[in-house]
């Protein structure tokens, strides 16, 4: 797919980060590997200002949420390096009582509604962020509504039985 | 906000708060934007956004995979069979389905018609805020052509919820041929009119050019993606940078300007539709030394059997009952696959625990990530640049809020 190859990628942030990054897995053709919330930004600015990958373009962030994890939230970073046509995904996973994590606007002023609509929906705090607002939902939501835990519909209607439907 | 400590009653107060939208007929959708406004100049804006949303990630949490489509349909409802096949190519890279060759012409048959759609919507309305209506009456009449289109091919027209898993639902009829044909050589013409009326109009490009102009390196770091990145000069578009649905087949070409401004964005959608419509001649060439009749890949487990076929034939029943109670296993993985939407990279990343239904699906919507700059790109702007400024973002409310 792209001009250079997922094992370069990887060799590069492995020879620079050891062993801060972990867990390398290629689904799909898609490198994907997990950091921690204190080397993110520094993986992430790495991985942009590298001369030879060049991941100048930030796709997307987004959020993850496994209750039964002890790391339970996820932040995840779609990266892109559009002159070598290759994407990496970078995963944190953060503490489920007050998930925190810097924030990536310092790199990209795109990531500042990317991580205001993670805030919205997963209760992520993106520390330095200059403006962590609800986005989506009204400003006055007392909850997060994408964690798991958190029903789709009001779960004491009597009219309409889900587990019919297998839901 | 400038002034945060000037109220609005403060005599010392010498700027106008102005609320743009919700509902504002220039801004073409439900978008609110608070503007500081000095005179006819704005001084500072801020966008507030999510008065459609619908909780559409919530959702696919709870609905099996074949019920997403039609939640894709009503994010950009100017292009949705883009968002369908997206949505389907996502499932089918997940489930390792191979697609027949004509499966994927006809998919890029619907999805250039539906880029054409799009793009003539938002030129069409573009040419209508600088006051030229005739423009977009010419449009308008294409663009039912193309829903008569899909009328054929799906029975839908706006929110067309068109393709299944793994191919169509019903092939092609020959009306529907019939009327893509008629569309190819009825719509150059028109187009082509369209062009003469606007692209050296003097009145046009003094509204137009140099406004909201944009540097390509802003562009990419606010992660703008589709036109509006290709008109500041790079040229990405999925189609070519990752082939989708056999785009390598094609010749294309991608068009790009240079300034980022108005103008460019208008030109560089113009263009694109003419590289649409090469598309499309160039699909049906192919369709013809395909097989006919092939509409759908060969995968009884997620493809919907014939009606028919469920009442007499066991295998069918048993397929169909699985499908629709969701009881086949599927692989505990992830997968991010994006297509070029009208606006950009649309991009549908699916966390799969193997259940009935997504654990995780995130889109990334090209509108939401493009309108993020228009507050702080307005500020020093004519309110009158600013609605044009909206207007060629093509922001669809839709898509903006999910």
């Amino acid at each position: 797919m792209g001009k250079i190859s997922n094992q370069i990628v990887l060799q590069k942030i492995t020879a620079r980060f050891g062993e801060q990054v972990s867990i390398p897995t290629e689904p799909f053709g898609f490198l994907t590997f997990e950091t921690t919330k204190e080397n993110i930004i520094e993986v992430l600015t790495f991985l942009k200002e590298d001369q030879d990958l060049k991941f100048n373009y930030l796709t997307d962030i987004t959020g993850i949420h496994y209750p039964e994890q002890s790391l339970p939230i996820g932040v995840i970073y779609h990266v892109h390096s559009l002159t070598n046509n290759v994407r990496v995904r970078i995963k944190v996973f953060l503490s489920g009582d007050n998930p925190e994590i810097t924030t990536a606007t310092t790199l990209w002023n795109g990531a500042n509604w990317m991580e205001r609509e993670t805030y919205d929906f997963f209760g992520i705090n993106f520390i330095g962020h200059p403006d962590l607002r609800r986005i989506l939902n009204v400003d006055d939501m007392t909850v997060f509504p994408m964690l798991r835990d958190y029903p789709l519909e009001d779960p004491n209607r009597v009219d309409k039985k889900d587990y019919f439907f297998g839901r | 906000m400038n002034h945060p400590l000037l109220t609005d009653n403060d005599p010392q107060k010498e700027t106008t708060t102005l609320n743009l939208g919700p509902t504002h007929p220039a801004t073409h959708g439900v978008f609110q934007n608070v503007l500081e406004m000095d005179g006819e100049r704005i001084v500072s804006g801020v966008s507030t956004i999510g008065y459609i949303h619908r909780a559409f990630e919530k959702i696919a949490e709870h609905r099996p995979f074949y019920q997403i489509t039609p939640l894709t349909d009503r994010m950009n409802y100017c292009s949705s069979p883009i968002n369908n096949m997206g949505w389907h190519m996502t499932v089918e890279k997940l489930l390792n389905i191979q697609v027949p060759k004509r499966v994927d012409y006809l998919r890029v048959i619907v999805m250039e018609l539906a880029r054409i759609s799009d793009h003539l919507v938002c030129n069409g309305i573009l040419g209508v805020d600088t006051g030229a209506f005739s423009g977009f009456l010419y449009l308008m009449e294409e663009r039912e052509h193309i829903y008569e289109i899909y009328e054929e091919i799906c029975g839908a027209r706006l929110t067309t919820n068109v393709g299944r898993i793994g191919g169509f639902e019903r092939d092609f009829n020959d009306i529907a041929f019939a009327k893509i044909k008629k569309f190819l050589l009825k719509f150059p013409p028109i187009l082509k009119e369209f062009e003469t009326l606007f692209n050296r109009n003097r009145i046009f490009i003094e509204r137009t050019a140099g406004v909201a102009a944009v540097d390509p390196e802003t562009a990419l770091n606010f992660s703008w993606s589709g036109p509006i990145l290709r008109a500041t000069g790079v040229d990405y578009d999925v189609r070519v940078n990752e082939p989708y649905s056999s785009y390598e087949d094609f010749d294309f070409e991608i068009p790009v300007g240079t300034n980022g401004d108005v103008y460019d964005r208008y030109i560089v959608r113009n263009e694109e539709m003419w590289q649409s419509l090469r598309i499309i001649e160039q699909a049906m060439q192919k369709l013809e030394k395909e097989q006919k009749g092939i509409f759908h890949a060969d995968v009884p487990e997620f493809y919907l059997p014939p009606k028919e076929q469920v009442y007499n034939n066991m295998e069918a029943l048993i397929y169909h009952f699985k499908i629709v109670m969701g009881e086949i296993d599927t692989p505990k993985t992830e997968v991010y696959h994006c297509v070029e939407g009208g606006n950009g990279e649309l991009g549908f990343y699916l966390v799969n625990d193997g259940g009935r239904s997504p654990y995780r699906l995130h889109f990334r919507r090209p509108s939401f990530i493009n309108y993020q700059m228009y507050a702080s790109m307005s500020a020093g702007m004519l309110l009158s640049d600013a609605i044009l400024n909206m207007s060629s973002l093509n922001v669809i409310a839709g898509e903006l809020d999910a």
